[in-house]
């Protein structure tokens, strides 16, 4: 029987379509940085490439907005989510005990010493989706913010903090104003505005993330247990469960990171513009007429793949610290100096600002519906005076045809990533043993290194191949940051799922194939369309890979979105966006309607919880 | 027409043996206990005889049924069925086509199909009840099930994993009974695997306690 065969194939395809692909383009980059890049004629190494980045007006400035706007946000998403967990504590999160999937209890029933096979959940890509989960609070109210793309984010964004966007407006009202205030608080030079939105797009996903790792580990137990022993709600956290959880943080922490310090879309949109941050910066370079601008640019590329590996090597530094600082701390025995901390102030104080940055995420989806079908909007009025359907009609509204090549990307990327998702998994299960850690490397690669580092010199390669700006190149490129997503949706309930289910199938005669098409795809339809769902949503948001691999012809939503977004109308705008926004809303109510409909007389996959059987 | 194991022995990886290699003759129509401290690797040795061990257990010994060497055959060649503590119905599926999933492919033609899984669900008492969805069944009714799809796929062994350790003590003798009778009627070798001394006992056969850890 070829067990493995499955296992080995999909290991061949990640790697001769992602890891090799994307190692490709960074060597390219490095090529270029150093005067090689025979495309442009280009073949004696230099060291000029480099000097004339150094030289390029403003580039320590970007370089500092980059690393104050990335590390800046990722830093304060992450304090907010640990000053939520520490606070909330008590009611949400402990409040429903967390309980262990179902069938993590179940595998351990014969004796868990004997079974060092059974995958205990200690890796970063299974947090636990299992529906009867703790949080229940916070989880349903945080999704939806993780299926808003970036830039449609970033555009509501900037309507509502605008001179002229609803904050000003609702302080005009107060104050009489009767005329926009001079504020810059779009493309503000110190890079507040962007820090802003990324914080409002990634504190949900850290969140989220979070919720899901204290699922895994005894959180109730550990909380009761210290408690008697006479420590602090606060302390303990520092103490027990900060360093339990940490470990299944520090990818997605990772991940942030890298988008936070080298995206572009949301930077385009909401940060400086001149100087602007270096991803930004390099987008102009390599999109110059000027060719002889891809070797500085190269070489910028390769200083953002280094600045993010540097920051990597902070946060594995700073994580060794605090654990040995920890330790320290820890065998000292402090019960904490005021058993009351977290007091009653860091609690308001975190609320607010949780909610603060909730509502600004809600009020910019909701402006760009209003700025859509707005028609006269004066200064200060709340609502605009008259409405209209012109923006979504007109001619200049000529959002159909982007409409299309999105949805066109979406579902062949989306298709393309579950199915090698489930071949992964599947394979995994024929297999018998999980995919050692080089594999799942494999996976998240392509979200740990910023995009600009290798996609030009992606591009490059499939000149020379004669297939960039192709459906296909554009297809592949998107494919690269979908799988990666749709594997994290997926892998934690597959891996949850029952393995009794297949077994009875085989021993009533089903073979590999039949188990999987008539018993677990069945049964793990609901994730699977999630899974589905989250794909689609990271496909419709994806700007740079559409940007260069479709050489420029291709036009999206997003890009669409972004071009716009630098001074078009802003109904027009709106529509983009909005639309951009509403096609991953369309994706997940359809992933939670069809399992639903489907499934309306089985109550074990409602999702209601409960194991089949 | 027996189960037969031949020095089988099964370790995980890099750790000694489960248990003393055994060597077994489970006759057609008896049901065979075996019992042993919980740790042992009883639920392995059914996982071995099914053909559904997990990745990193290393197996010794042969297995032969009805004189058959079925060692290296895949679970789904076996025609050996397995029954758990949950009756693990698939959820997505109605009573009846549960029971239709597991019924041989001898049985050709519709009518003749759903006659079969009618027939197997009056059995159980369960006549009216083919749309329902499982997770609606009580726990009783649910393990019924569970036999029925067993048997309907025509085993030539089946394996009972502490099938009744779930259930209530009264509905226990009845599921036992239930159980006990169906798989005699079958005249095929059945390995039970207990804790519960009133299991073995009702099971009327040879009672076989895995041994230590000797190599």
């Amino acid at each position: 029987m070829t067990q493995g065969g499955l296992r080995i194939c999909v290991l061949i395809v990640v790697a001769l379509f992602g890891a090799g692909p994307i190692l490709a383009g960074l060597w390219q980059a490095l090529r270029a940085s150093f005067a090689v890049l025979p495309a442009i004629g280009a073949t004696a190494p230099s060291l000029a490439p480099w000097r004339e980045l150094a030289h390029l007006p403003g580039i320590a400035t970007s370089l500092r907005l980059t690393l104050i706007s990335g590390l800046g946000a990722t830093a304060l998403a992450l304090l907010l989510v640990m000053a939520v967990c520490i606070t909330r504590s008590g009611r949400d999160i402990a409040a429903h005990a967390p309980k262990r999937p179902r069938h993590a209890r179940m595998g351990t029933r014969q004796d868990p010493k004997a079974q060092p096979a059974t995958p205990q959940p200690s890796h970063p890509s299974a947090p636990s989706a299992g529906p009867r989960t703790a949080h229940l609070a916070l989880a349903p109210v945080l999704a939806p913010f993780l299926a808003a793309p970036h830039a449609a984010m970033a555009i509501g964004l900037a309507f509502v903090i605008a001179p002229s966007g609803w904050i000003a407006r609702a302080i005009a009202l107060i104050l009489g104003w009767s005329s926009p205030p001079a504020w810059i608080t779009v493309h503000d030079p110190g890079g507040v505005a962007l820090m802003l939105g990324l914080v409002i797009k990634e504190f949900p996903f850290l969140m989220l993330v979070t919720l899901s790792a204290l699922n895994q580990i005894p959180l109730h137990r550990t909380l009761v247990t210290g408690r008697t022993l006479g420590y602090g709600t606060g302390t303990l956290w520092l103490k027990t469960v900060l360093p339990q959880i940490w470990p299944m943080l520090r990818v997605p922490v990772m991940i942030v990171l890298a988008y936070a310090l080298s995206n572009v879309d949301m930077a385009l949109i909401l940060g400086p513009s001149n100087p602007p941050t270096l991803a930004v910066l390099l987008t102009r370079l390599f999109s110059d007429p000027d060719t002889t601008l891809l070797l500085p640019a190269s070489a910028g590329a390769v200083v953002q793949a280094l600045l993010v590996l540097a920051t990597f090597g902070v946060l594995w530094a700073t994580g060794r610290a605090m654990r040995a600082v920890g330790l320290v701390w820890l065998r000292l025995g402090g019960r904490g100096a005021r058993p009351a901390w977290p007091g009653q102030m860091l609690r308001t104080a975190t609320s607010v600002v949780m909610a603060g940055l909730l509502t600004l995420g809600t009020l910019s989806v909701l402006a760009l519906l209003m700025w859509s079908l707005a028609w006269r909007w004066p200064f200060p009025g709340l609502l605009p005076q008259t409405w209209s359907l012109h923006a979504w009609q007109g001619a200049q509204g000529n959002w159909h045809a982007p409409l299309i090549t999105t949805l066109v990307l979406a579902l062949a990327t989306t298709a393309l990533s579950t199915l090698l998702a489930i071949a992964w998994l599947e394979g995994e299960d024929r297999a018998r043993k999980r995919t050692p850690a080089w594999g799942e490397a494999m996976i998240y690669l392509p979200l740990l290194v910023p995009q600009i580092s290798f996609l030009y010199g992606l591009n490059i390669l499939f000149l020379r191949l004669g297939l960039s700006g192709g459906l296909a190149a554009v297809i592949w490129a998107q494919t690269l940051f979908v799988f990666p997503y749709v594997m994290i949706a997926l892998a934690a309930p597959w891996r949850a799922l029952d393995p009794r289910l297949a077994r009875t199938a085989a021993a009533l005669g089903a073979g590999p194939w039949r188990q999987l098409v008539a018993v677990k795809l069945p049964t793990l339809l609901r994730p699977l369309l999630i899974a589905a769902a989250v794909g689609g949503a990271v496909s419709v948001a994806q700007y740079l890979p559409t940007l260069f691999m479709g050489a420029g012809r291709m036009t999206t939503l997003t890009t669409e979105a972004v071009t716009l977004a630098s001074g078009s109308d802003r109904r027009i705008t709106a529509v983009t966006a909005a639309l951009q926004a509403a096609l991953p809303f369309a994706g997940f109510l359809a992933a939670l309607l069809i399992p639903a409909v489907l499934h309306r007389d089985r109550r074990a996959l409602r999702g209601g919880g409960g194991s089949p059987g | 027409m027996s189960l037969d194991l031949t020095r089988l022995s099964l370790r995980f990886a890099a750790q000694p043996v489960l248990f003393a290699p055994l060597t077994l003759h489970v006759p057609r129509g008896t049901i065979t206990t075996v019992t042993g401290p919980s740790g042992i690797g009883k639920s392995t040795l059914l996982d071995a005889i099914a053909g559904t061990l997990p990745g990193g257990v290393a197996m010794s010994g042969g297995i032969t049924l009805n004189g058959q060497d079925i060692t290296g055959q895949p679970a789904h060649r076996r025609r050996i069925g397995l029954l758990f503590q949950d009756a693990v119905l698939f959820g997505h599926l109605s009573v009846g086509d549960n029971l239709a999933f597991g019924l041989s492919p001898d049985i050709r033609g519709r009518a003749a199909r759903r006659k079969a899984v009618t027939t197997a669900l009056e059995q159980a008492g369960l006549g009216d009840m083919a749309s329902r969805d499982p997770a609606t069944l009580s726990g009783g009714q649910k393990a019924r099930v569970a036999l029925m799809r067993s048997l309907l796929a025509d085993p030539q062994a089946l394996l009972l994993d502490e099938p009744f350790s779930k259930l209530d003590a009264e509905l226990r003798d009845e599921v036992r009974s239930f159980t006990f009778a169906h798989v005699r009627a079958r005249g095929i070798p059945v390995l039970l695997v207990t804790h519960d001394h009133a299991d073995a006992q009702a099971a009327q056969g040879p009672i076989v306690a895995l041994g230590g850890r000797r190599p």
